[in-house]
């Protein structure tokens, strides 16, 4: 091997450890839902190329009202859908759209977009 | 309009802004990516290689043109590209915008060191430039994109569809005076006039008038039904030639309309099981493609023929292009919304996915014979008088002693007598006997109405009308005796009548492979009768109805997957129990909340259809996820050159994005097939 292609070979499989470690190895803390007067834990997700937040921590057995703001026009996202709690809404660009549920036993939740490239997590933390 | 029909329809709406935008975008991809292409290879055009001839300053020129073309081109038509693939960084995660991003990106940035710095590399080969390739390929990935957009649009069309159906206006009476007013204007208990050809707004139930309504759109019933006075109308009904006045009893979001829009539209958004497997493979697919292709570049690099370095960038470009994660995550939604609009289409409401893929895999049907094979409403079948009596003269007898009774049979009998016309007798006094019969007077003389040991013991003698009362009996009928005096005037038969098409269902039923089970509370000999004429293959007679789920339990410890089809109220354990549970509803009565499947006409018809549109959709669904994994499997290998070392074929990146564009377009085509289902198809 000539010294050119060890430096490929050593960035190519650096650049790929790396590539693998920031997609797959993500752990995000997440935002801990606030709640309000009417007694729902209540979050703004923003969409725009993901969910911002995409990790949001809740309370197990109080509802949780997810208030989604989509700002882009790409059809990729004009669909959420919280599978675990059989819920979903179409979001029409610059529409807030409200998305209420009741979070049962603690464990996590995924919700996203019809195609489920888009995803953010619901932690449900014991109250 | 009801809120439901608002957040529905304007997706619409942007889709069709995201379509035109994405068109403007292709053309101006396109007008570049012509030229472009012809103007990279000018040595090969017998015109152009004299004007540009390889390593000529006019060349060099015409390519720095082409680069500043090309950045445009990425400016405008793919910018959506950066800004995608960059707003999924930030969430550390990664889409088909990461991948044409990086793709085209890095073809644009090599031609132009290849262009500005030439020294840098080895030999002149590597120095050519593929402009070619960032412009042609952002415009056929746009112009996919588009095509995508515009298809996803015809998948919703269903559910567009029956929001269409609502009404605007609506003719009510206010203080006494006839006024047209907006349908959001109706409330509860407003009496709402429906004129012939009209459509009737919202739901209610009719007090005056007489017509027929062409229920189709809702019920996917075909027959105008006839309604008159204490009929329940469904709001977005078409009225046909008569006229009638209702009573308003749901509007807005509580219509049967406003109800099947909104189980419609979370039905569609629903996962079909299958997509959780998917959801794990296109968690991991996006950082896969993108490893997949630096390692491509380090063997291409290392092992790869001369020069190098441009051909282990080709196909690490190639490889980014050709991965079509759409394609995967595409591959089921779009086939269950065009499957469940389907059957919405047809008045079949499937609840989610998970009913959609549990209906495929059924072997076995329960149908609770009560209001699903029968009416489910006792009528009188057959009158049959003694020697000496005429038919309307015991059935006249029979309805003058039930006057009065509160047993569900005389209602029976009150109509059939009603029905035919006979004279109305009115007894002097009457009686029941709980269990076994009513006795009346007429003046002196006594009327005898029940069963045969009734009579006997009430001096009246029977023996001649028995023979026939034994063949009712067989055909499933109840004989009920009636006597004058101490003569027996004639035997009645009641019976729950069985629907006009139950026995062709049940027959398509079997012809779809599936075992066909009656379970009914009736004595084993009425359920072998009605068993026999409508051709089940097996009875569970004699069950109480809180033991019906426990049948169906029974039933699927054998090792079979069940369906039960009931009412939805009454049998709502035993559709709980089941596999997947049919709810046939009637109006706006159904009673959605207990079922998986919902038929919104009262025929075990739709039962067929429902199975058959649900086996059609995720035939769709496999078909769909086999194309994608199928084409991913084997693009991205042909991409990263398996095939070079024994055939020599190494794909253009190009070629790549009209793969890739192509096989995200063929999904969605697919699933718009199934639009083409025809229950005609079903065997009938």
């Amino acid at each position: 091997m000539t010294p050119d292609q060890i430096l490929v070979t050593v960035a190519g499989l650096a650049l790929a450890a790396g590539v693998a470690w920031f997609f797959w190895f993500k752990r995000t803390e997440g935002v801990k839902a606030a709640t309000v007067s009417d007694g729902f834990q209540e979050q703004m997700i923003l969409v725009k190329g993901g969910y911002t937040p995409d990790t949001i921590r809740v309370a197990a057995g109080r509802p949780v009202r997810l208030l989604f703001r989509r700002e882009e026009t790409a059809a990729c996202s004009e669909q959420v859908v919280l599978a675990d709690f059989g819920k979903s809404a179409p979001l029409p660009t610059g529409t807030v759209v409200p998305l209420e549920f009741m979070p049962g036993d603690p464990g996590e939740h995924e919700f996203t977009c019809q195609m489920g490239m888009l995803r953010g997590r619901i932690i449900v933390e014991a109250a | 309009m009801s809120s439901a029909s608002q957040a529905a329809t304007s997706p619409a709406g942007d889709r069709h802004a995201e379509y035109r935008a994405l068109m403007r975008k292709w053309w101006f991809g396109a007008a570049g990516g012509g030229p472009t292409m012809i103007l990279s290879y000018p040595w090969l055009i017998p015109g152009l290689r004299d004007v540009f001839p390889r390593g000529s300053e006019a060349l060099w020129w015409l390519w720095v043109a082409m680069g500043v073309a090309s950045l445009a081109v990425i400016v405008y038509s793919g910018n959506q590209f950066f800004t995608g693939a960059w707003e999924a960084l930030k969430h550390r995660s990664a889409n088909m915008h990461t991948l044409i991003a990086i793709g085209t990106g890095t073809a644009w940035i090599y031609s132009t060191v290849a262009l500005l710095f030439p020294q840098l590399f080895p030999s002149e080969a590597m120095t050519d430039v593929y402009y070619d390739v960032t412009v042609v390929v952002t415009a056929l990935v746009v112009l996919g994109m588009a095509m995508e957009v515009k298809a996803r649009g015809r998948t919703s069309e269903a559910i567009e569809k029956l929001i269409g159906l609502q009404p605007k206006t609506a003719r009510i009476v206010r203080d006494g005076a006839e006024l047209e007013v907006a349908v959001d204007q109706v409330v509860v208990g407003d009496i709402v006039v429906v004129r012939p050809g009209s459509k009737v707004p919202v739901d209610g139930v009719v007090v005056a008038g007489a017509s027929a309504v062409d229920e189709s759109m809702i019920t996917g019933e075909s027959m105008p039904v006839a309604k008159g006075a204490g009929d329940e109308v469904i709001g977005a009904t078409m009225n046909t030639t008569g006229s009638f006045r209702f009573r308003a009893t749901k509007v807005g979001a509580d219509t049967a309309l406003a109800t099947i829009v909104r189980m419609v539209g979370d039905a569609q958004a629903s996962k079909v099981p299958i997509q959780r497997i998917v959801d794990v493979v296109s968690g991991y697919f996006t950082p896969a493609v993108v490893i997949a292709s630096i390692l491509g570049f380090v063997i291409w690099y290392d092992f790869g023929p001369a020069p190098a370095f441009t051909y282990a960038t080709i196909v690490a470009v190639t490889t980014l292009i050709i991965a079509c994660p759409c394609a995967l995550g595409m591959a089921t939604p779009m086939s269950l919304t065009t499957g469940v609009g389907l059957a919405a289409s047809h008045g079949i409401l499937i609840r989610s996915g998970d009913a959609l893929q549990a209906a495929k895999k059924i072997d076995t049907i329960v149908l609770d014979k009560t209001g699903t094979i029968t009416v489910g409403k006792p009528a009188i079948t057959d009158v049959v008088p003694a020697e000496g009596f005429e038919p309307d003269t015991v059935l006249a007898l029979a309805a003058a002693a039930e006057r009065d009774s509160e047993h569900p049979l005389a209602a029976a009998i009150l109509e059939a007598a009603d029905e035919r016309g006979v004279t109305r007798i009115a007894v002097t006094r009457f009686e029941a006997v709980p269990g076994h019969g009513i006795r009346a007077w007429l003046g002196s003389k006594r009327i005898l109405v029940g069963n045969r040991i009734f009579l006997e013991a009430g001096g009246a003698k029977a023996e001649a009308l028995q023979g026939e009362a034994v063949r009712l009996a067989d055909e499933g009928k109840t004989p009920v005796f009636v006597a004058l005096d101490d003569r027996a005037a004639g035997v009645l038969a009641i019976a729950d009548p069985v629907k006009a098409d139950s026995e062709a269902a049940i027959a398509a039923l079997r012809r779809l492979g599936l075992q066909v089970v009656m379970i009914t509370g009736d004595n084993h000999r009425t359920a072998d009768a009605i068993a026999r004429r409508v051709g089940v293959d097996r009875v569970l007679a004699e069950v109480l109805p809180q033991d019906k789920a426990h049948e169906v339990r029974k039933l699927q410890l054998e090792g079979r997957t069940v369906a039960m089809v009931g009412d939805g109220i009454n049998d709502a354990p035993a559709l709980a129990q089941s596999d997947v549970g049919f709810a046939i509803g009637t109006g706006t009565a159904v009673a959605i909340e207990a079922s998986d499947v919902t038929l919104i006409s009262g025929s075990l018809r739709g039962v067929v259809s429902a199975i058959a549109i649900s086996r059609a959709t995720m035939r769709n669904v496999y078909q769909n996820l086999f194309g994608a994994f199928v084409y991913n499997g084997l693009g991205l290998p042909i991409a990263l050159g398996v095939l070079y070392p024994f055939i020599g074929l190494l794909l253009s990146p190009i070629l790549a994005a009209l793969a890739m564009s192509f096989s995200s377009v063929t999904v969605i085509s697919n699933a718009n097939r199934l639009k083409r289902f025809r229950l005609s198809e079903v065997p009938a």
